[in-house]
């Protein structure tokens, strides 16, 4: 099966700039995932979602869409996907209804009319259904400037569905969101994803949005530093370890070496078990111990670890 | 036929927007209106006597198509901040080819400069500027050409600039100048060569130099060049400033 995503060797510098924005990014991404781009403030998160979407040329590097060719067949990419931005994108001025009206005949989906009521009725139907979907279906008549901020971006939502796009990409998507919006929005990609197959790709700064994805992409000053599974991202930027120290540090290390226990420092030492077998081993030393203590940073600790040093 | 839709869609846009925004509309008819009734009425009672021309009938048809022109070129330019902002971003990642985003945004600004023209009409016949019906049916067709002009001399800056900023610092630049080169409210047909040169180049001065073809009785000696000449260097710039503007415009966009 074709890639969603498939971005190769990605560069972008932009004009006048001293250093790459994005700087040789490759990754895949598989139909119907959720893929999570994740990285601190600055990190090339925004251009690269620019340059997937089109609106900004690559300076070096390929990437397709769903197959096509961002650049050569750019037209094609954005049939195919839909853009949740960081920044709010609805007109005051206009109603609700008016902000997703426009997109869809701008996306070709329906004949321009100058009115709800003159649209065709499929038209009708399809906003209210999105609608409904995500609670907002009394609203849609209303001037855009009486939603909440959970609000336009449902309706922000509700607009970048209507064209049923093969990969959506949200930008942060939840910046300035309270925390119950934050949650219900994420109830709701979850449910648009599970019926109608559609990939997510998603850039946060906030690790624990991340953490539901099936994908997440750490990049950092425009490189990927780490690429997977929230587990496998996991088991390779999280050590655990048990720190234990004895008066006798001559014996324990003997005693730490006989049982092989893999273990560095000269003591305290970190003795490099995963929580699962740190009982028995810690059973098996006879030694007095003088310090027990476990280590388990939580992913969070674990991402900052990784931002902090290569930001260094 | 979806990229016909699309321009039609832009424009609704443009001219709800405009409805909608009742402060925008304030500011939009309070600077001409200001210029006729101040500065036309003062120059008139000042100097109209001296000179036995009514300067007021001047200077109105000279705001009547400077407002128009001006209003089109920097709705055209605002596309700039827009891209940032509201509901243009989702424009510019839409199928739609950027020549429809050109000329959705110029067809637009021109229905939002009509009311406009409507307004001041309207105000030049409460204070007394003669018009006759032949005279206001004629008026129409060259509100629309001067609207259209001035989008494509605003899709021109607008292909020059990277943002908003740069629109605002180098606009009195573009703007005021004009104003006195295109003789908006002074007159420039004796001018010194180097100002002829300018005011030649001045885009502005075709716009306001229609109006008065179409005002003042043909042979009057008002109007700078005839009706024809005038069009036909409109139409000649028209398609220059469109071609160099829209190509320079979808190549900046993508390239920053």
């Amino acid at each position: 099966m074709t890639p969603a995503i498939e971005v190769r060797d990605l560069v972008k510098r932009y004009r006048k700039a001293a250093v790459n924005a994005v700087d040789g990014v490759s990754f895949d991404v598989e139909q119907g995932q959720f893929f999570a781009l994740l990285g601190p403030n600055g990190a090339g998160k925004t251009t690269t979602i620019s340059i997937l979407t089109t609106t900004l040329s690559p300076t070096g590097g390929t990437a397709t869409i769903d197959g096509h060719d961002i650049v050569r067949e750019a037209s094609a990419v954005r049939r195919i996907v839909g853009i949740i931005f960081q920044r709010p994108s609805l007109d005051m001025n206009l109603t609700a209804e008016e902000n997703v009206r426009f997109h869809a005949i701008l996306y070709g989906l329906y004949p321009y009319a100058p009115s709800y009521g003159l649209m065709p009725a499929g038209y009708r139907e399809q906003v209210m259904s999105l609608a409904s979907l995500l609670g907002i279906a009394d609203e849609i008549q209303k001037p855009m400037r009486t939603f909440s901020g959970g609000m336009r971006r449902k309706l922000e939502i509700v607009r970048s569905l209507m064209h049923r796009p093969k990969v959506l990409f949200l930008d942060e998507p939840t910046a300035g969101l309270d925390v119950p919006s934050r949650r219900t929005l994420w109830e709701y990609l979850t449910t648009i994803r599970r019926e109608s197959g559609t990939t997510i790709f998603l850039t946060t700064h906030y690790l624990e949005e991340a953490e539901e994805a099936d994908t997440i992409c750490i990049i950092d000053k425009g490189k990927v530093v780490s690429f997977g599974t929230p587990e496998r991202i996991k088991s390779d930027l999280v050590q655990e370890y048990v720190l234990i120290d004895a008066d006798d540090r001559a014996r324990l290390r003997e005693e730490l070496a006989r049982l092989e226990l893999r273990s560095d420092g000269g003591g305290p030492f970190r003795v490099h078990v995963d929580s699962r077998h740190t009982h028995a081993a810690l059973k098996a030393i006879d030694t007095p111990l003088t310090l027990v203590r476990t280590h388990m940073p939580s992913l969070e600790d674990a991402y900052l670890e990784i931002v902090g040093k290569v930001s260094e | 036929m979806s990229e016909v839709s699309a321009i039609l869609t832009l424009a609704h846009r443009d001219f709800i927007k405009l409805l909608r925004d009742r402060a925008r509309i304030v500011s939009d008819f309070a600077f001409p209106l200001i210029f006729i009734g101040i500065l036309g009425t003062s120059l008139q009672a000042g100097f109209g006597g001296a000179t036995s021309f009514n300067l007021l009938h001047f200077v109105f048809t000279g705001v009547l198509a400077q407002t128009i022109w001006q209003s089109t070129a920097l709705g055209v330019i605002s596309l700039l901040m827009d891209r940032e902002q509201d509901f243009s971003q989702e424009i510019f990642v839409s199928p739609i080819s950027r020549y429809s985003i050109i000329f959705g945004k110029i067809l637009g600004e021109s229905l939002v400069a009509f009311p406009q023209f409507i307004a001041i009409l309207l105000f030049g016949l409460i204070i007394g500027v003669p018009f006759t019906i032949e005279k206001i049916v004629a008026l129409v067709p060259a509100a629309l050409i001067i609207a259209v002009y001035g989008g494509a001399f605003g899709v021109l800056v607008l292909s020059r600039l990277d943002n908003q900023r740069q629109a605002n610092q180098i606009f009195p630049f573009v703007m005021l100048p004009q104003f006195f080169l295109a003789g908006v409210f002074n007159p420039v047909m004796n001018l010194p060569l180097p100002l002829e040169i300018l005011s030649k180049l001045s885009p502005m001065r075709y716009a306001v130099d229609v109006m008065r073809d179409i005002f003042y009785p043909s042979g009057s000696g008002v109007a700078l060049a005839d009706l024809s000449t005038n069009l036909a260097i409109i139409g000649v710039e028209f398609v220059l400033f469109m071609l160099i503007g829209t190509a320079g415009f979808v190549r900046a966009e993508r390239n920053r």
